[in-house]
């Protein structure tokens, strides 16, 4: 069964500045589990890849822009759920998606 | 031609010969994703969507031109408007519904919460209809923020009337049936004779719980219903339910999730009954699994178990019920258990075509 994904928004190679790590369920759209993405804050990081990735930001941020249950974002080592937290000082942002269920 | 199956961890094509006898069961797609309905647009015969879950993710729609060959995401999936008052987040696309005829790539999707949403583009990209979810009356109706069954409260039964695309019909779990007769525009409760017996006034004018509602499509001003307090057909414009579902054994009931009609007898409906008794646990009375068939619009039922198994355990949801167009007419149900029983002869024998597949979800003729 083939995903066919629109094509990202600008050459990849442009926004070398964050490594984001992608939970599984996530890789269909990136087809890799670290991809280098942009921005200052958690919901400009997002928005980076939502270019790079069309439709990856809805499946992690709902309409009211909340993180949906269940998601956390780690910024180096640091959890937080708020999307307005700033990226300072890490090279690296983990997006975690709890896998329970049955 | 055959049978799409969505299921709790994906979605199977079951495809028939000619003579349904011999049936073909393809490999998962999107294995490990949530398969709530997946329906084929009868406009073009071509245009599949499939309304998908994905664990903890956020909701979403596919479709497909070559029968599940290459899926493609929706560019903008439902959702409701963002930074809108109710701040509402659309956590599942429950039922999708094909357009009118004349109105090729015009979808709608009921969602969970229950919001309306359509699309003019054959699904890539949907948008909320303000009429509904933004009516006044929107909150009560859909009894907002309680989520009063345990998946969530959802909008399902997005009927088109055949005749004129501006009339409408959607079932609420909970909440009751509605119609409208201007595009969405405006809409009002139509549950007048219909019971809501867990309520001190078993009568009201909304809060009903529709489990199913169809619309026959040769005689559009005929609507049956399989309600959770009883089986229902209204004729309109008169527009009062009518409890047909008093005709069926007592010892069986009236309850259950599906109701499936005849392509071209209006009087014909078939029905699944399920144990609505105690603390409900919706397997099908006493454990003994059976069809029922009116041929008379509701005014007797005949059981069709013939080939079905004498006890069983299972239930049958409210989209894995459906219906072919061949003549006799083939009848189907998938099973919570993942099995997907067939009949060639209008429900008088059945035979499994299907077994140990995921939970059942969804069962459409595609």
């Amino acid at each position: 069964m083939a995903v066919r994904r629109r094509a990202p928004a600008r050459d990849l190679l442009a926004g070398v500045g964050l490594r984001v790590r992608i939970p599984t369920p996530l890789r269909s759209y990136t087809n890799a589990s670290v991809v280098d993405a942009v921005g200052s804050t958690v919901k400009e990081l997002l928005a980076d890849l939502d270019r790079l990735y069309p439709g990856i930001r809805f499946r992690v941020v709902d309409e009211q822009g909340r993180l949906r249950t269940h998601m956390k974002v780690f910024v180096g080592d640091e959890m937080t759920r708020d999307l307005t937290t700033a990226i300072v000082g890490v090279e690296e942002v983990t997006l975690m998606q709890a896998l329970s269920g049955g | 031609m055959g049978l799409v199956v969505g299921t709790r961890k994906g979605v199977f094509f079951l495809d028939g010969d000619e003579d349904r006898s011999v049936w073909t069961l393809s490999e998962p797609h999107f294995l490990g994703h949530v398969a709530q309905h997946v329906v084929l647009d009868p406009r073009n015969g071509t245009r599949l969507l499939a309304a998908m879950r994905t664990g903890h993710l956020g909701p979403t729609v596919f479709w497909s031109d070559d029968r599940g060959g290459s899926w493609n995401e929706a560019t903008t999936p439902p959702a409701f408007h963002s930074g809108e008052e109710l701040q509402r987040s659309l956590s599942a696309v429950f039922w999708l519904t094909p357009g009118h005829p004349d109105e090729p790539g015009v979808w709608f999707a009921g969602g969970s919460p229950q919001g309306l949403f359509t699309t003019a583009d054959g699904g890539d990209t949907w948008v909320p209809v303000d009429g509904w979810n933004d009516h006044q009356m929107w909150p009560t109706w859909a009894e907002w923020p309680e989520q009063s069954t345990p998946d969530g409260s959802m909008l399902h039964s997005v009927i088109v009337d055949p005749r004129d695309a501006a009339h409408m019909y959607v079932g609420l779990s909970s909440g009751g049936v509605f119609e409208t007769t201007d595009r969405g525009a405006d809409w009002h409760p139509l549950n007048a004779g219909c019971e809501a017996t867990f309520f001190p006034d078993p009568y009201p004018e909304f809060g009903h719980d529709p489990h199913c509602v169809r619309l026959h499509p040769a005689q559009p001003d005929r609507l049956y219903q399989q309600n959770h307090c009883g089986i229902y057909r209204m004729e309109r414009p008169e527009g009062r339910w009518e409890r047909i579902g008093r005709a069926m054994p007592t010892d069986v009931g009236d309850i259950g999730f599906p109701i499936e009609l005849h392509p071209r007898d209006p009087d014909t409906a078939w029905v699944f009954p399920m144990d609505g008794t105690d603390v409900w646990p919706r397997t099908s009375p006493d454990g003994r699994p059976g069809v029922y068939v009116t041929r008379d619009a509701g005014g007797s039922w005949t059981r069709c178990d013939k080939g079905l198994p004498e006890r069983a355990w299972f239930t049958v949801k409210r989209q894995a019920m459906t219906v072919d167009a061949s003549d006799p007419v083939g009848v189907y149900f998938g099973t919570t258990s993942g099995d997907v029983w067939a009949s060639s002869d209008e429900g008088r024998s059945w035979r499994c075509v299907a077994e140990h597949l995921p939970e059942i979800y969804s069962l459409e003729w595609a």
